[in-house]
């Protein structure tokens, strides 16, 4: 059904993004004089405004019938360049619909605690323009229709990403940090855009090719697509996927992302931007279930992300690191998801993740913000008594992440379980069972890692500096309020996808996306005779998560110098895990030096020098020397040059008549 | 004496035409080669009315026309920038003014 109102999904963002980024420009040499209360309104009512228009879209969308659940809007004719004619135009379905409600709608709660915690920063106007330019991205990228509207939604994220991670650029190392993550981004961007083009030549028939989901769909349906073609595609576009939502081997830069504002850490890189690469696998699912070599990547690398990440979250004394380490292996969690074909399952994740990753975020700033900027654990301690609402809000997060019923993570968590055991794999036969265990240990470890983060923080003994200790409080309400709202969502958000076992019809969200999403082989949510291993699969998901949190409660509470204990007794493993497994290490010296040590002694001093400055000079010195001998000509005598003209024009007449 | 014909009327032209290309290039007076200048320009205007005379065509008027008034702002452009030169060098002599070759 074609309506003409989805533009406004984006266009409030841009406008906030507008108006906020003149008033920054205009007040930048006087940042404290800088309208704040303007610049907060707008900045808070451009997403407040596309979540209610979004409020409004999903309800109409609700009313139609099952088939034809898309809402549409053609805006022009983008770009016409021979056989490929883009449309610009925005597509609502069920899929981007539950998408963007959650970035609206956790976008707006992230936007007005922003108030509260960057109310003291010079850059507070700048600030808000780049988190609703960021808004604006992301909503291209989910509502577009076509994958170059998804591309230059992408981009922007990133671009974003890139300009808030050094928003504190006077700061060196918060710079670099915000160039390793644009530069890891840009590594998994290249693969996403040769899988663009890759289905491009595919598709180029007779016909225009516009690369809209549709028309990308039909060619799936119709076996358009060779199976090898397919396959690299679909991997390349997994190769983007894994820079911008931070898989094996690009998630390198999303924990040095920390550096940024910690709302933009919970916004940008917990909730929304990183799981893009998860809508986009579960956006072409009609393309990657085709594709059964390239699905089988994905999940092999989401589970192995999952685990690694999962156990590098475990040694971190950075609050912000462990919550990153941790958003790492949750997106291995809904990758390994889509990878076995669950793509509802995938996104059920997406959307619980970020509740309780936003509002376990937003509850760390709240904590660094009460304590005057400190962000080491083991300067912590006791806080719930301190800090009573971010502390409780913070334990309804961390029950959700672990996986405890009723909590969100609970449900989603588990559905990825079931799904990774229950999908048949048709390349490898004993994989499931495989990838099933790595996520069942993954969850114990998670357990285990976000309830030390707890103790830690909220619980046992008080640790803190006496200068912290002397600024100690809770945070105003604008910060407060958001956290109670994700706290209560990540608590109750889970019951919108209850197993089918349990209640007949309970995984609302999972018929909600059916429509959108390509069918698995495995018959979907209905596996009669599997109700009985189901119930004791989740049984057995709930004791290892309660196993975790018991195991670290006695570790980190009750013995307390079990931990160093430990640490001690296996120096190497504490200090590979530690130290992160060394990979930033590998990396800077098997990439990162021998490009720069290239570039010094060959680009520059060989190529730059000797070849493109010399080639300069030479066009420099020809001239020099032709000109001593032209000179000559040019005497400054008016009269020999009238003469000349009078030479010439003779000659001229002479030949011409 | 017969008639003055056309031919009477281009010979005084290109007379006059000559004798101004010999003061342009001859002379060392910038101010003299100035009315060289404006000889030139004459000599080509009494060539085109001439023409326009014997072809009863009305179009070489407009172009004389035009030469007047382009002469007028010469004159009077060329005129100030000798008056400038002269007040810093005390000159007007063509020779002398060759600074642009270094």
């Amino acid at each position: 059904m074609s309506v003409s109102f989805l533009w406004l999904i984006p266009f409030f963002p841009l406008l906030g993004s507008v108006v906020n980024g003149v008033i920054a420009l205009s007040t930048s040499h006087r940042p404290h004089a800088a309208g704040r209360g303007a610049v907060s309104v707008i900045g808070c009512a451009a997403p407040i405004l596309s979540f209610l228009v979004t409020a409004a879209a999903f309800l109409q969308l609700r009313g139609l019938p099952v088939d034809g659940r898309a809402l549409t809007q053609s805006l022009y004719t983008w770009i016409a360049a021979g056989r490929l004619s883009v449309e610009a135009g925005f597509l609502f379905d069920p899929l981007s619909c539950a998408m963007l409600l959650f970035v609206t709608g956790i976008g707006s709660l992230i936007h007005i605690y922003s108030i509260g915690y960057m109310g003291h920063d010079r850059g507070y106007a700048r600030y808000f323009a780049y988190l609703n330019l960021f808004t604006f991205s992301m909503v291209l990228l989910v509502l577009g229709d076509s994958l170059l509207t998804m591309f230059v939604g992408w981009e922007g994220v990133g671009l974003c990403s890139y300009l808030l991670i050094g928003f504190w650029f006077g700061d060196e190392e918060k710079a670099i940090a915000g160039n390793k993550a644009f530069i890891v981004n840009r590594i998994g961007d290249f693969g996403f855009l040769l899988g663009i083009f890759l289905i491009f030549w595919a598709l180029t028939g007779d016909g225009k090719v516009g690369l809209g989901y549709g028309e990308i769909r039909e060619a799936a349906h119709q076996h358009r697509f060779a199976p090898g073609l397919l396959t690299a595609a679909c991997l390349l576009l997994f190769m983007g996927a894994t820079g911008k939502s931070a898989q094996l081997p690009l998630y390198v830069w999303l924990p040095d992302a920390m550096a940024g504002p910690t709302p933009v850490s919970a916004l940008i890189h917990a909730a929304t931007m990183v799981t893009s690469g998860v809508y986009m696998v579960s956006r072409l699912s009609f393309l990657f279930i085709e594709a059964p070599v390239a699905l089988t990547v994905v999940a092999i690398v989401g589970a192995a992300t999952a685990f690694f990440a999962a156990t590098i979250g475990l040694a971190q004394n950075d609050i912000k690191k462990v919550l990153a380490y941790s958003t790492v292996s949750q997106l291995g969690y809904m990758f390994l998801g889509v990878g076995v074909g669950a793509f509802s399952a995938g996104m059920f994740h997406v959307v619980t993740h970020a509740f309780f990753k936003a509002c376990l975020f937003l509850g760390a700033g709240s904590v660094i913000h009460a304590l005057s900027g400190e962000q080491d654990i083991r300067k912590m301690g006791g806080l719930l008594k301190r800090i009573p609402r971010t502390g409780w809000t913070f334990i309804a997060a961390w029950l959700a992440i672990c996986g405890i019923f009723p909590f969100a993570g609970f449900f989603s968590k588990d559905e990825i379980l079931w799904k990774v055991w229950s999908e048949p794999n048709t390349i490898i036969p004993w994989l499931p069972k495989l990838l099933w265990a790595v996520a069942f240990v993954t969850a114990g470890i998670t357990a285990f890692y976000m309830t030390r983060l707890v103790a830690m923080v909220f619980l046992g003994r008080e640790r803190i500096s006496s200068e912290a200790k002397s600024h100690l409080h809770e945070s105003p309400s604008s910060m407060t309020i958001p956290l109670i709202l994700l706290a209560a969502g990540s608590t109750l958000i889970g019951f919108i996808g209850v197993p089918e076992f349990i209640v007949e019809g309970g995984n609302r969200f999972h018929h909600w996306l059916e429509p959108a999403l390509a069918a698995t082989h495995g018959g979907g949510v209905h596996v009669a005779h599997g109700a009985a291993l189901e119930a004791a699969l989740m049984a057995l998901s709930l004791l290892i998560a309660v196993a975790g949190i018991a195991a670290a409660w006695h570790f980190y509470l009750r013995r307390p110098e079990l931990p160093g204990r430990i640490a001690a007794a296996v120096p190497g493993l504490y200090r590979a895990v530690a130290g992160k497994y060394f990979v930033d290490e590998a990396y800077e010296a098997a990439v990162v030096r021998p490009i720069r040590e290239g570039s010094r002694l060959v680009l520059w001093r060989i190529v730059d020098v000797r070849v493109i400055d010399f080639a300069v000079n030479l066009v420099g010195m020809l001239s020099r020397v032709a000109s001593t001998f032209v000179r000559l000509v040019q005497s400054g005598y008016v009269q020999f040059y009238a003469a000349v003209i009078l030479i010439g024009v003779a000659v001229l007449l002479w030949v011409m008549l | 004496m017969g008639a003055i014909t056309l031919g009477h009327y281009v010979g005084l032209a290109v007379v006059l035409f000559f004798i101004g290309t010999v003061g342009v290039l001859g002379r060392k007076n910038a101010l003299i080669v100035f009315m060289s200048i404006e000889l030139q320009l004459n000599a080509v205007n009494l060539a085109f009315a001439a023409f326009a005379r014997a072809h009863l065509k009305m179009d070489a008027h407009a172009l004389v026309f035009f030469v007047i008034a382009v002469a007028a702002v010469e004159a009077a452009v060329g005129l100030a920038i000798l008056v400038s030169i002269f007040r810093r060098r005390e000159t007007v002599d063509l020779d002398d003014m060759t600074a642009l070759n270094e």
